[in-house]
């Protein structure tokens, strides 16, 4: 009889230190969609078929989204994600672009008829311009989504490697596999 | 003139794992010496067992894993496979060689991913197993020749290993540490003991001088900065330390400190099994903790415990414990308070 | 004179110097060559606009090239003679890229640019003396070459100490011996100018205590005439007691903070080289147009050093010190522990040029087999940095980026110690350099990546606010539709 009176208290203080804990130590909105938001390249391209790298990352936590949907990220992105959610890796879904490395979207000043459907598209604005006057991609912003090539109607911008030079050059590592 | 290129630093040293292995393992020499001179050429027969079938076993693997043949030259098989000839039995049956010895290379060192990725000390794997599957073979100790009832020629030893005739138990007798334990247990003071035929003023008969000879290969180890210097003063100091208060605390109940330094598998596990590098701690703080440890588990695993002998154990012990050590035990990086 | 020095380095090696080699032979101008090569890549990405044309004849100390925006140092030309062309040339850098470099063919006049008159330097103001630094194109001449003018610009922090690095850890390099033994009374004045600029009231000269003739030299020089608050340190020969780091905390026991520069705690170290150029700028309004080379290794017939213009090709040095021998192997720009090879000798010597190292067999064998990992330690009882090099090398192999800044990587200094103890010869500081590179890159994505997010968010929000004001006057233009009947039409034209 007195074990269980003792059980009994035990469980009891158990239970309301876990619910005062529960209470006290919540967690506003759900931290996961941060983590996984984090991650993402933010190109907000919508190849992953969600409109932003947000949505994307609210499916991917909700369990309607697969890791491996994003080509920005590459598969790097895909390994990090599968690091965070504590899964199996998987190889990325979409086939890689054509060009390595980072890309920027390119304005052909000449062919460009200044309609301004481009600069609508652009989801961080990295086309200066305005109605009737010349469009150009800031560079530096531009993150290579590829959401300005749709809208134009005179076909006039291309996606072109990002020049790199000896400032951008890294040391590989060495070939040395362990015998 | 065209050159071709090569990534910097582009100086080199002379210095390579092969070299410190073979090293190691040539300092074993005056240990070896003073076990065939005490203990007869048994010792010779269990390395060509194990130094054998650990290279055959390596060989094995390395094929299945459709890798180079190369790794048998680095000298690290044969060095555990060394290690362990050295700590058993010198006329234990040749199936208890080949065992530990395929034991070690197969379970303690090949299945991590073979050199440098095995948290145990192999061989010391190797005699745990050993000793804990086959308690008579690993316990039944030759006597030091001079002490032996009948005399053992090279024939008989071979007759022995090979052959394993049942007059076995006729050459064995209990080894000194056993034996004080046995003898400390049953009451008898450590006075009384040590009149006997086995012990000698240090230690005991045989025993003394094959630590002795451990002692001075691992002393040239150090000289040639081949092992560092914590580890084994670690162990041994806490070893002496704490033998030293419970002799000076009960004089008649507890053997000496030289006693224990200088019996079992001491001198061997504080220069040669407790430095191999793959398996202790690496940080310099770490190891003096490593090797402390380490004497301080032999000690109460020879006093308070099951077993005689305790190095084993004790290494086995400790290495689970070094990558713990190691992570709390980084040095401070410059620019950084702590 | 000497003391002990504040502390000794934790870590280090003693390798061999091989110093005798080019110290044998005395300092020498080296021969004008046929062309100059000035490659137009600058600190930060940044290439510099050339400001003259296929074509032009220019003189020494001219401007040739300057950065577009940034105040950073010109490039000058090194001598007269014209320029033939801007071209892309294979550059001096480890990469093997290639890049635009201006091409000028020498006249062998050596003409001169006229010089203006100028007042004693006590006279001018600091940030004057800072930019005439800038302009001369003064560069850090022990390897880095970080700007001098921005260096000794301290701003908000409070430096006390000047330490001039004399201490040339590395094997075989002798041009800082060499400048120490033939112009100590230049690198004085510089230290001086370069107190004046800091307002600080000592300076330690760090030596190594392998370069005696070099430290009668200063030791002499310091004696002839009145140099307050400069004071020689010798220090034990140990490599890498040079690297800017280490030296500062041997000297005065400080450590710079990781991540830091040396003035957070009160200290600018400068080069003996640079301190010396400093001097010639500031005195002789002469821009940085040639530097101390040390032509060296077992792969030539004479090792020395030279006084070398700027832009010289490297053939044309290792010629003028008796060509190859029959065991060169290879080149290598720098010392042998932290220089890069080249593949082409008809690259330039640029300011960053300490030493041309033309290798033998027996200066560099092959590397031998990597064995995997013994965890033995000698690397980390060796790092300078007081890093742990095999736990950086199994993060590194996993890619794992937040143990790899917990165990510090970037307070690597690539010294190289680690690789040369380790018994199972692995390429430590390659892998260390290629986990940084990947490092920098995530960093540099990750901060892209934030910037993105915050246009797209800020953009979103635009949008909204327009949508919101849209249907606000939408509203408000209904309601008032509402209020009056017939009219609307008048209304709305109103």
């Amino acid at each position: 009889m007195l074990g269980v009176i003792a059980l009994v208290l035990i469980f009891a203080l158990l239970g309301s230190v876990l619910g005062f804990s529960a209470r006290r130590f919540r967690v506003e909105g759900n931290p996961l969609v941060e983590k996984i938001d984090a991650v993402l390249p933010q190109t907000q391209c919508g190849q992953c078929s969600f409109p932003g790298c947000r949505p994307y990352a609210e499916a991917i936590a909700r369990g309607d989204a697969d890791i491996n949907q994003c080509p920005p990220g590459g598969q790097d992105g895909v390994d990090a994600l599968a690091e965070l959610l504590g899964v199996e890796s998987k190889p990325l879904a979409a086939e890689p672009r054509a060009e390595a490395g980072p890309v920027v979207a390119l304005i052909d000043e000449n062919t460009c008829i200044g309609c301004t459907l481009c600069i609508q598209a652009c989801p961080v604005d990295a086309i200066l311009g305005s109605a009737k006057h010349m469009h150009t991609v800031i560079a530096s912003e531009c993150t290579g989504c590829e959401l300005c090539l749709p809208p134009c109607p005179v076909d006039c911008i291309s996606i072109v490697p990002v020049k790199t030079g000896i400032a951008d050059w890294k040391w590989p590592a060495p070939d040395d596999k362990v015998a | 003139m065209r050159f071709a290129t090569s990534a910097p630093p582009h100086l080199g040293s002379g210095y390579s794992t092969p070299l410190l292995m073979r090293s190691v393992t040539l300092a074993l020499i005056p240990g070896l010496a003073a076990s065939l001179l005490w203990f007869g050429p048994g010792v010779l027969l269990q390395l060509l067992l194990c130094i054998v079938t650990a290279l055959g076993m390596e060989a094995l693997v390395l094929l299945l894993r459709r890798r180079s043949l190369r790794p048998l030259l680095d000298w690290s098989a044969i060095l555990t496979a060394s290690l362990l000839a050295l700590s058993i039995p010198p006329l234990a049956p040749w199936w208890i060689a080949v065992t530990g010895a395929a034991f070690a290379i197969l379970f303690g060192k090949q299945l991590y991913g073979g050199l440098g990725f095995n948290p145990f000390n192999p061989a010391m794997l190797a005699y745990a197993v050993l000793l804990v599957s086959f308690p008579r073979q690993m316990t039944h100790w030759a006597p030091p020749l001079a002490l032996a009832l009948q005399d053992a020629g090279w024939l008989d030893i071979w007759q022995q290993i090979i052959h394993h005739s049942d007059a076995m138990d006729a050459y064995t007798m209990a080894t000194p540490l056993d034996s004080m334990k046995t003898q400390l247990g049953q009451g008898r003071t450590l006075h009384v003991i040590q009149e006997d035929a086995i012990y000698s003023p240090l230690a005991g008969k045989g025993w003394q001088s094959v630590n002795l000879g451990f002692m001075l290969g691992g002393l040239w180890l150090w000289r040639h900065k081949l092992i560092g210097w914590q580890i084994p003063s670690a162990f041994l100091g806490s070893l002496t330390l704490l033998s030293m208060g419970f002799f000076v605390f009960a004089p008649g109940e507890y053997p000496t400190p030289l006693f224990h330094l200088l019996s079992g598998g001491t001198m061997l596990g504080a220069f040669f099994i407790a430095t191999d590098p793959v398996s202790a701690s690496t940080t310099p703080l770490g190891r003096l903790i490593y090797g402390a440890l380490i004497g301080c588990l032999v000690f109460i695993i020879r006093t308070f415990g099951g077993y005689p002998d305790a190095v084993a154990f004790s290494v086995l012990l400790m290495n689970l414990v070094a990558p713990t050590l190691d992570y709390y035990t980084q040095p401070r990086v410059y620019g950084k308070p702590r | 004179m000497a003391t002990q020095p504040f502390m000794p380095l934790p870590g280090g090696l003693h390798l061999p110097t091989f110093k005798t080699l080019s110290a044998s032979r005395p300092l020498a101008e080296a021969p004008l060559p046929a062309e100059l090569v000035f490659p137009l890549q600058l600190r930060g990405g940044i290439n510099a606009v050339p400001t003259v044309s296929a074509g032009q004849r220019v003189l020494k100390g001219e401007v040739i090239a300057r950065a577009a925006f940034e105040n950073l140092p010109p490039l000058h030309a090194s001598s007269s003679g014209i320029v033939r062309c801007i071209e892309n040339r294979l550059l001096p850098h480890p990469s093997a890229m290639e890049d635009l470099c201006i091409i000028i063919d020498t006249d062998g006049l050596d003409e001169a640019l006229p010089l203006q008159p100028r007042r004693h330097f006590s006279l001018e103001s600091r940030e004057t003396l800072r930019a005439w630094l800038i302009e001369a194109g003064v560069l850090g001449l022990g390897g880095a070459a970080f700007p001098t003018g921005f260096k000794v610009d301290p701003g908000k922090r409070r430096v006390d100490t000047l330490i001039l690095n004399a201490a040339e850890c590395e094997p075989y390099i002798t041009c800082d011996d060499s400048l120490l033994q033939h112009f100590p009374h230049e690198v004085l004045q510089g230290a001086i100018i370069l107190m004046h600029i800091l307002s600080v009231e000592q300076c330690i000269i760090g030596i190594e205590d392998d370069m005696p003739e070099a430290c009668r030299s200063l030791e002499n020089a310091l004696r002839a005439r009145a140099y307050s608050g400069i004071r020689l340190q010798r220090v034990p020969a140990l490599y890498p007691s040079g690297g800017e780091k280490q030296l500062i905390q041997i000297l005065t026991g400080r450590e710079v903070p990781a991540g830091g520069i040396p003035a957070d705690i009160g200290i600018v170290c400068q080069n003996v080289g640079t301190a010396g150029a400093v001097y010639r700028a500031i005195e002789y309004q002469e821009p940085l147009v040639s530097r101390i080379v040390t032509v060296t290794g077992h792969g030539i017939h004479e090792p020395r050093n030279w006084i070398t213009r700027i832009g010289t090709p490297i053939a044309h040095l290792t010629a003028a010190s008796g060509g190859y021998t029959n065991a060169a192997e290879r080149l290598i720009i720098g010392g042998p522990m932290m220089g890069f090879a080249v593949s082409d000798d008809q690259l330039p010597v640029t300011k960053a040029s300490n030493c041309i190292l033309v290798a033998g067999h027996e200066d560099l064998p092959e590397p031998p087999e990597v064995m995997p990992c013994i965890r033995c330690g000698a690397c980390a009882e060796v790092c300078p940095a007081g890093l742990l090099p095999q736990q950086l090398y199994w993060y590194g192999r996993a890619d794992n980026q937040e143990r790899l800044e917990q165990h510090e990587l970037f307070s690597c200094i690539e010294c190289g110690c680690c690789n040369m103890v380790c018994p199972s010869h692995i390429p430590l500081v390659q892998h260390f350099r290629a986990s940084k590179g990947k490092l920098t890159l995530k960093r540099r994505e990750r901060e892209k990546a934030d910037h993105a997010r915050v246009r797209f968010e800020s953009r979103q929000s635009r949008k909204e606010e327009e949508k919101r004001s849209k249907a606000e006057a939408t509203r408000r233009k209904r309601e008032a539709l509402n209020l009056n009947t017939p009219e609307v039409t008048h209304t709305e034209a109103n």
